[in-house]
């Protein structure tokens, strides 16, 4: 029986989701045992022609938000010839940082930005990149840059979704090994070990001194780089914002999230929860539960005192606020 | 002229063009190498509160995050007016020289050393890490997977993640580290300054030893006299995390030496129509085009530059390495442009032997590791030897600490003329109408793998990926040939 084929392809990312399954390590070599990689741009050299060629695909891991004509094309290629097509990655899954504080500015208001008002630009007769222009050896070309970017469910059917800025290695391997069994949640989850399940908070080594309802004593958030930061008391007691309410666990797998074993408060990578697919919302919804007063304009004060809630409360998910 | 359509070109990150017009006699007339992915960091990203900076311009690139993540707190040491303390230095000096190592090793094995080790003009079917493997042994690749391993569970530690790290703050970083994971670090940097050693001993059995390739690096075809940009300490010597930033010329003599604040007295970046990066300059000297000399205002960053403004390094292992180079190939600077592959292995040698260093200082576990900034200014700039050269972030700020206004300049894209000049040169010397097979066209793209470049990073993607192309056209515009993936 042939081995079953798999592909990669990236859309607009960092590469970091490459470097992901790199990072596998020695598992890599059991993985090329196991299945036939058949697309992978980055290190193979088999192109889009080949893809069409190949007559069926078991999984199509696709990492990066959807920016352009040719990703679009050949994501809609692979999730015709795919069983199982995977939103590998938050930009793939939710727009991710590019892809999702990007859209707060217009393309041109970037470009102005980079080619006329950097300090470091000189550039006194407004020169602009071009579509189009023609040297005297011959016309040079590039790619038009498109307005907005999409998370990958908006342009084709995902079956599941695997987060993380960047997905874990972990969390790679495991998908790996469940779909090589069939061994599948239902269509449309995270594709994540089912005793991994809820908020960050639920698998926090710092949940005993999570608020608890009306505990909350304070009445303005604080920024990590302003205080001395406790290693072992919940941030939000400590009066600082942490994601971990509104995220998906999963990041440290069943343990504490990555960032906060480095003392570090999330920002949500790992998308919102099953639950609440909206995290900005989420976040602020139980936020205010856990404060010690019901006046609303205490509550406001608090909520006013976060900077930039949009690109805090949303840095991961703009693109995509209603979740996954 | 019918057109050929030839398998992809890969080995480098993000996505770029290269576009050959011949002229009359079929011989090469220009070339231009295109990043065609855009820009869009420096807008978003104001409006961000400045302390998160760190933690957003990691996303530029996943291949080097950690060298963003550190130019983004040293601008913000800056910002808010505050130094690191004893700890926290050694310890986001250790997360560094751990990152610039793996990085290093990463590019040798995977993305540029298949030229070498397996041939330059090799099937491409094997100038890739396989074809590596298949050369060197199994063994040796599970060596690199395994000390790359290493090195990241050490970055994952330090930093929170290998993949985007999140754990450095102005005034410090934000944990310190224990007597275990000190140990553990120092076990994987004897076993990093081992593999550094090795791998210089296969460059040279491998490249040093075959008269062909020494040929090759030593020719005309890969050299370009340009001026010199990299980071020295009071002494001259390397230095990635900081120091004064120092030009040499063409004929080797110090011509700048400035400290990060004042960098926009030295560098300007002009504009082409026809690319979605910016081409910096020496603003003292001005943009004369893509020309080299000492007229000219391009230069050059990376490896092969830092080697070139300096004066060999603070070890002794990657001091000696250093010293046999410019003895091996002669005279400094070194224009060869495919020298920067070895001055690669010799800064990881460096880098792993700093590593050790780092890792046996009794400072390393110390416990303060924060001071905590208690004013934020109007302005802060950062500047850290990237693996490809000078990095640079710029960020102004209002009363609140939230960023105003943002400017990127990125290693690859100091190197951005620089990489053009060698392109067309390359080009001139091997292609021609009659000759454009794949081995001549990957003698092409070796002139601008030298420079690992980076196009993710050059173009601060705001994605809307093409794929890597070589076209060849004809003095009509017609394709003779392209190169897709």
């Amino acid at each position: 029986m042939s081995k079953p084929k798999v592909a990669f392809y990236w859309c607009a990312s960092c590469g970091g989701c490459e470097e992901a399954v790199v990072d596998i390590g020695e598992d890599i070599l059991k993985v090329v045992e196991a299945v036939d990689i058949v697309f992978w741009p980055v290190a193979l050299d088999f192109k889009e022609d080949d893809l069409e060629k190949v007559d069926r695909l078991a999984v199509s891991f696709i990492n990066g938000a959807v920016r352009s004509d040719d990703q679009e094309r050949v994501v809609k290629l692979l999730r015709e010839k795919s069983d199982i097509v995977v939103a590998f990655g938050t930009c793939a899954c939710f727009g991710g940082v590019a892809g999702g504080l990007g859209n707060l500015y217009g393309g041109d208001s970037m470009l102005k930005r980079a080619f006329i008002e950097t300090p470091s630009t000189v550039n006194p007769s407004g020169v602009m990149p071009s579509e189009k222009t023609d040297t005297p050896a011959g016309r040079l070309t590039l790619p038009p840059f498109h307005e907005t970017a999409n998370a990958l469910r908006n342009v084709i059917e995902v079956d599941y979704y695997l987060p993380g800025c960047s997905v874990p290695k972990d969390l790679v391997m495991y998908a790996v090994s469940s779909i090589l069994a069939g061994k599948l949640p239902a269509k449309g989850s995270y594709l994540m070990p089912p005793d991994i399940k809820g908020n960050l908070c639920d698998v926090c080594e710092r949940k005993d001194t999570l608020p608890k309802n009306a505990e909350l004593k304070i009445h303005e958030m604080k920024r990590p780089h302003q205080i001395n930061i406790d290693t072992e008391k919940c941030f939000i007691a400590q009066g600082l914002l942490c994601m971990g309410m509104a995220t998906n666990a999963g990041c440290g797998m069943e343990r504490t999230g990555r960032c906060i074993r480095v003392n570090m408060p999330c920002r949500g990578c790992f998308g919102p929860t099953e639950a609440n697919p909206d995290q900005g919302t989420a976040m602020l919804t139980a936020l205010a539960a856990m404060l010690d007063t019901s006046d609303n304009e205490a509550v406001g004060r608090l909520v006013d005192s976060i900077v930039d809630p949009e690109g805090t409360l949303y840095r991961y998910t703009h693109l995509s606020i209603e979740g996954k | 002229m019918k057109n050929i359509t030839i398998n992809p070109i890969t080995r480098l990150e993000g996505h770029g063009k290269i576009e050959i017009f011949l002229n009359d006699n079929g011989q090469v007339e220009k070339a231009y190498l295109q990043p065609t992915e855009f820009r869009g960091f420096e807008k978003f990203c104001e409006g961000r509160p400045a302390e998160e900076m760190p933690r957003i311009t990691t996303r530029i690139c996943g291949v080097c995050p950690t060298a963003h993540h550190m130019a983004s707190v040293k601008a913000l040491d800056m910002l808010f007016d505050v130094e690191p303390t004893e700890t926290a230095k050694k310890l986001r000096e250790l997360m560094y020289s751990t990152f610039m190592f793996e990085d290093h090793i990463l590019h040798f094995f995977f993305l540029g050393g298949p030229d070498f080790i397996v041939g330059p003009k090799a099937p491409k079917e094997s100038r890739n890490i396989l074809g590596v493997l298949a050369k060197v042994g199994v063994d040796v690749g599970k060596r690199v997977i395994h000390i790359r391993s290493e090195c990241r569970k050490i970055l994952n530690y330090i930093g929170g993640k290998a993949i985007h790290p999140e754990s450095v703050l102005p005034g410090g970083i934000s944990r310190s580290m224990t007597e275990e994971l000190r140990g553990i670090t120092e076990t994987v940097a004897v076993e990093a300054v081992e593999f550094a050693k090795f791998t210089l001993k296969t460059f040279e059995d491998i490249v040093l030893r075959d008269k062909n390739y020494v040929e090759l690096i030593k020719g005309d075809a890969y050299a370009d006299r340009t001026y010199y940009m990299g980071m020295v300490d009071n002494d001259n010597k390397v230095n990635f995390y900081e120091g004064d930033i120092r030009v040499v010329s063409p004929e080797g003599k110090e011509v700048y030496r400035f400290k990060s604040k004042d960098y926009l007295e030295h560098i300007g970046e002009h504009v082409e129509s026809w690319s979605y990066s910016k081409f910096p300059f020496l603003k003292k000297i001005g943009w004369k085009g893509f020309v080299d000399g000492e007229k000219s205002g391009v230069f050059r960053v990376g490896p092969l530059a830092r080697l070139n403004v300096s004066e060999g390094f603070t070890t002794p292992l990657a001091n000696a390495e250093y010293e046999k180079m410019y003895r091996t190939l002669g005279g400094k600077p070194l224009h060869n442009t495919l020298a920067f592959h070895w001055a690669r292995l010799i800064e990881a040698l460096y880098a792993a032997e700093k590593m050790l260093e780092l890792s046996r200082d009794k400072g390393i576990t110390g416990k303060n590791i924060r001071n905590i900034p208690t004013s934020v200014k109007e302005e802060g700039i950062g500047i850290i030897e990237a693996p490809r050269g000078l990095l640079i972030h710029h960020y102004n700020a209002d009363e609140k600490g939230l960023i105003t206004g943002a400017n990127l300049i990125v290693a690859s894209q100091n190197n951005a003329a620089a990489i053009n000049m060698s392109v067309e040169k390359a080009a001139r010397k091997f292609i021609s109408r009659d000759n454009a097979g794949d081995g001549q066209l990957n003698m092409v793209e070796m002139a601008f793998r030298a420079y690992d470049p980076c196009y993710g990073c050059a173009t601060h993607s705001l994605p809307g990926k093409k794929a890597v192309a070589i076209t060849v056209r004809d003095s009509k515009g017609e394709v003779i040939k392209t190169v897709v993936s």
